[in-house]
């Protein structure tokens, strides 16, 4: 038997906000985001906060939050909203999923925000330099070695 | 502002870099949050409902396993709607189970064949490549049709 399913928190958009800066804890960033918020609900996390409201509303909270320190703080959308049951580690133990992933990506956020300061310094005309082609081909298997190949499996 | 598609499609890094320099990145959030906030059959964790590998066969055929054709149904509206794409070709994080394994490739495959301006790089290591990250993303979104802040 199919369960009824009634959604909350629609029209509503969630974001996440991670602050990866040396002048800035996720608890400061919360404090300043709270006196921004404007009806926006504010979730405070280990890595910055979990933002949820109407879109508008968001836009603009995210758009005062970013410009605390606009090269330490990044944001990214979220699916679901904050402390749902079927994503909330409270609920399933562990790690929530998805969070592997962004611990992944942190580590080279400090790369992303040199790359930003550096852009800044340089400035719109300043030369930037082009980035290898991620498009390495793979030498291909010679013809002869995969005749060895055959024949060692033969034998 | 474009609408771009981000490979891995859970990118923190990518989707702040588009969104920073003034488009919109489309990714697995857009998916997953019209169906958590739509109401229906509850089918936890993501709400992917019976449903969804049928809508999946326009994007994978019928003898597909399911899963591909679920997950389909979410990343393949995406696709259709993606005008550029930044993929990023060694993201170990996106990895997962034969049905997310596949699906990645299925992604890849139709960004590749859909025409649209794509970007392919990889992640920065250091500092200097941190640098030709970012000027590489902002130089392709800048260059985009539909321009953007960059």
């Amino acid at each position: 038997m199919m369960a009824e399913y009634s959604p909350e928190y629609v029209g509503t958009v969630t974001r996440y906000v991670f602050v990866e800066s040396p002048s800035m804890t996720p608890g400061e960033l919360a404090l300043r985001a709270y006196e921004a918020s404007e009806g926006v609900l504010i979730k405070e996390t280990c890595f910055g906060l979990q933002v949820t409201g109407e879109p508008e509303a968001v836009d603009r909270l995210i758009e005062e939050i970013r410009a605390f320190d606009p090269n330490h703080i990044f944001v990214k959308d979220r699916g679901f909203p904050p402390g749902d049951p079927r994503r909330c580690r409270a609920n399933l133990g562990g790690a929530r999923p998805g969070y592997l992933g962004h611990e992944r990506e942190f580590r080279i956020l400090r790369y992303i925000t040199h790359g930003l300061e550096e852009l800044d310094r340089r400035g719109e005309e300043a030369e930037v330099p082009e980035a290898a082609p991620a498009h390495e081909k793979k030498p291909k298997l010679d013809i002869r070695r995969l005749q060895e190949l055959i024949e060692t499996e033969e034998s | 502002m474009a609408k771009v598609f981000i490979y891995p499609a859970t990118s923190l890094i990518l989707s702040d870099l588009v969104a920073r320099f003034g488009h919109k990145p489309l990714g697995a959030a857009l998916g997953i949050r019209e169906r958590i906030q739509t109401a229906g059959v509850d089918s936890p964790p993501l709400q992917i409902t019976p449903e969804e590998p049928k809508r999946g066969l326009k994007y994978a055929a019928v003898e597909v396993p399911s899963g591909v054709r679920g997950r389909m149904a979410i990343y393949g509206p995406l696709i259709e709607e993606a005008e550029a794409a930044v993929i990023v070709t060694d993201a170990d994080l996106a990895f997962g189970c034969m049905g997310c394994a596949r699906t990645d490739e299925l992604i890849l495959f139709s960004l590749r064949q859909s025409g649209i301006p794509i970007l392919e790089l990889k992640y920065p290591t250091n500092e200097e490549e941190g640098v030709q990250f970012v000027a590489a993303i902002k130089k392709f979104l800048a260059g985009l049709p539909n321009g953007g802040e960059a």
